[in-house]
């Protein structure tokens, strides 16, 4: 994995509805290296040749957006309502820095300071109502200098590498899979393989459904970046997955049930040239696939995610080993998906 | 009569694991049918091929079930449920894996109903420590609750009546249906506890004119709730709305017309909450006409859900005498 390819995609404004910079970035790197299309929705998709026609359409999917916020009012002191665009724990918002707009205005979210709190506001979780982004305007007017109702905002978050080979940055989820993908595309494959990277996975899977329909694949592998809570004092099957432990191949999530001989078929592959798998040991969370494998007539999906902690903040941690753990495994399975007659 | 009824209740189908019920439908049906086949998500699809407008009629083959997430070091298994079972009736109970494996679903402490959490359940299968666990229950193993079938004053209590009841429906018309003017399919769907999965990819495999689904349905007369009209025995429910669909009032007002024309008990249901695959049926492609006939039910969910047989014999007599005369619809 080329760190600096993901540290210029990380910090790439890509909100859901507003991913235009990711997506021409990744033309740009797509350049002569595939045919490219963008479609209505603005998903990219690209189709490689590979040295052989395919025996079935396998299409290997990541999504370009990112969670963020929307300014939904200004107010007459300069202070800006929002809401968020997908899905952000509140908890991770109070004292985010946040570029707004166009033009990425600094802005900071901020709350009364601990001196001024009552008894219960200081053992509750603000509403999200309550809280405003800080662009440092005197009054509306001013602020409207800058930005507009209707204006995205993102998470302010350096990419960072830090510890044994850990790497913090916003947007993780899920530059890493554009990433792997933009790789993968680059490398000379034995089979005709599709690309797409999909709009609006975190508000409801929406750019995937119409890929489906475009693309009409009968095989899906969806490259992900997928909560890993091996925190403090955290046990047992309330990890979920964790990192350093290699690659993850989900069997179910609370989207989708994976396609039985894709996941058999992925596991014994990983086994077989040595490479670190686990799988989810708690049914949470859901990705693209859950929209791809409930289209046409069905599509036959699979999963191949990195473990991330810190999903869905400014700040999402990854460890390079799991990364390469992740590649290698989608490099066997795009070399065996088109061509293999037992999948 | 209902010897097939309890085949299908013996062979454990979780919702994602219906390759077996799946084998036994085709089995059963396909003497009967022009052709049958299995599609990519796992639906069984009969065709019994006609002129006439494309009818697709539904039942879910899955039940609800539990998944192995994880052992522990003393050997106990977690798990995460499939579809929404009732866990509070399944505490203390007999599991069993589809390995062959067998468990009892525990509870760390005494359960106080008020305060039951599903993050305190846990099945043990009898074993010392998470690799004898593991060895026998590998994580993503599929489990569903151990329990016979009774029959007993026109009753038939088990579990997994939801929706096995609405497949042997459709088995039963399949197999006693004289003919049809239409074009008749005959869908087994999977993954419906989970969200109406696999009848959203069947209908843009069948691209049907008209669909009917059978399912069950709540009843009130076990509870103090006297919103809901439906009781157990009375008839055939035909359904009007549930929280997935106000069914098409051509098909609606054909159905109860045939049941008053047929002398079929029957009773209008309005379901609150719950909804079954028609659901996503009607909002496929550019639309489906569609309705629903369900099976009055008490207790669903559970290890013990309860229908009538006056009402499963009903819904078979409907259903024929529905589609030996034929569906037409002038727009």
């Amino acid at each position: 994995m080329i760190k600096s390819v993901l540290h210029r995609l990380c910090s790439l404004s890509g909100v859901s509805g507003c991913e235009d910079e990711v997506g021409e970035y990744i033309v740009s790197e797509l350049k002569g290296v595939a045919e490219v299309k963008i479609d209505n929705l603005g998903n990219i998709i690209a189709f490689k040749k590979g040295k052989q026609r395919s025996l079935r359409k396998v299409l290997f999917s990541a999504h370009m957006d990112e969670v963020g916020l929307i300014i939904t009012k200004i107010n007459d002191d300069g202070y800006l309502r929002f809401s968020t665009i997908g899905g952000i724990d509140t908890r991770v918002l109070i004292s985010a820095r946040v570029k707004v707009g166009k033009n990425k205005v600094n802005g900071i979210i901020g709350i009364k300071a601990v001196h001024l709190l009552s008894k219960e506001e200081k053992t509750t979780v603000p509403k999200l109502s309550s809280l405003y982004i800080d662009i440092g305007a005197k009054n509306k007017d001013d602020a409207l200098k800058y930005i507009n109702e209707g204006d995205i905002a993102e998470f302010d978050s350096d990419f960072v590498e830090f510890g044994d080979n850990y790497i913090k940055s916003k947007a993780i989820d899920d530059r890493f899979g554009c990433l792997a993908l933009i790789e993968l595309c680059k490398k000379e494959l034995l089979y005709d393989t599709y690309f797409a990277f999909t709009v609006s996975e975190e508000i409801g899977l929406r750019g995937a459904f119409a890929c489906a329909y475009e693309i009409k694949p009968e095989i899906v592998v969806v490259v992900e970046a997928t909560t890993a809570v091996d925190l403090a004092d955290i046990k047992g099957e309330n990890k979920v997955c964790s990192l350093n432990c290699g690659a993850v191949i989900p069997f179910m999530d609370k989207q989708t049930i994976y396609d039985k001989k894709l996941f058999k078929f992925a596991t014994e592959l990983a086994n077989e040239k040595q490479i670190k798998w686990q799988t989810k040991t708690k049914i949470a969370g859901g990705n693209d696939a859950g929209a791809f494998q409930r289209s046409l007539a069905g599509i036959r999906v699979l999963s191949v995610c990195v473990p991330c902690r810190y999903l869905h903040t400014p700040s999402c941690v990854i460890n390079f080993y799991d990364c390469e753990h992740t590649e290698k495994l989608l490099f066997e399975l795009i070399q065996k998906l088109g061509g293999e007659s037992n999948v | 009569m209902f010897n097939t009824l309890e085949k299908l209740i013996n062979i454990p189908s979780p919702s994602g694991f219906e390759e077996n019920i799946a084998e036994f439908i085709k089995m059963e049906i396909s003497p009967f049918v022009d052709k049958v086949y299995i599609d990519i998500l796992g639906n069984v699809i009969a065709r019994k091929t006609g002129m006439g407008a494309k009818i697709m009629l539904t039942a879910h083959m899955d039940e609800i079930g539990l998944i192995s997430t994880f052992a522990d070091e003393q050997g106990f298994i977690r798990f995460s449920t499939l579809g929404c079972p009732d866990l509070k009736s399944f505490v203390s109970n007999k599991v069993s894996f589809l390995n062959g494996v067998n468990g009892i679903l525990g509870y760390e402490k005494k359960c106080e109903l008020k305060d039951f959490s599903f993050e305190k359940c846990f099945i043990d299968i009898g074993v010392c420590n998470k690799e004898e666990a593991l060895a026998l229950v590998p994580i993503g193993t599929a489990a569903v609750i151990n329990s016979s079938i009774i029959m007993q004053n026109n009753k038939i209590i088990s579990k997994g009546l939801d929706d096995k009841i609405g497949v042997f429906i459709l088995i039963e018309v399949i197999k006693k249906i004289a003919g049809s003017p239409n074009d008749l399919s005959f869908v087994f769907t999977v993954q419906e506890e989970l969200g109406l999965r696999g009848a959203k990819t069947a209908s843009f495999e069948i691209e049907a004119d008209y669909a009917i689904n059978v399912d069950v349905t709540s009843t009130r007369d076990i509870s103090t709730d006297n919103k809901m009209a439906v009781n157990l025995g009375k008839g055939v429910a035909i359904k009007i709305k549930d929280k997935g669909i106000i069914c098409h009032k051509k098909m609606t007002t054909t159905l109860i017309e045939t049941a008053k024309s047929g002398e079929i008990p029957y009773q209008l249901e309005v379901l609150e909450q719950g909804s079954t695959d028609i659901g996503t049926v009607h909002i496929s492609k550019s639309g489906v006409i569609c309705g629903g006939i369900s099976i009055p039910a008490r207790y669903i969910h559970s290890q013990n859900e309860m229908v009538d047989t006056d009402d499963v014999n009903n819904a078979i007599k409907l259903l024929i005498f529905l589609l030996e005369k034929g569906i037409i619809f002038l727009s």
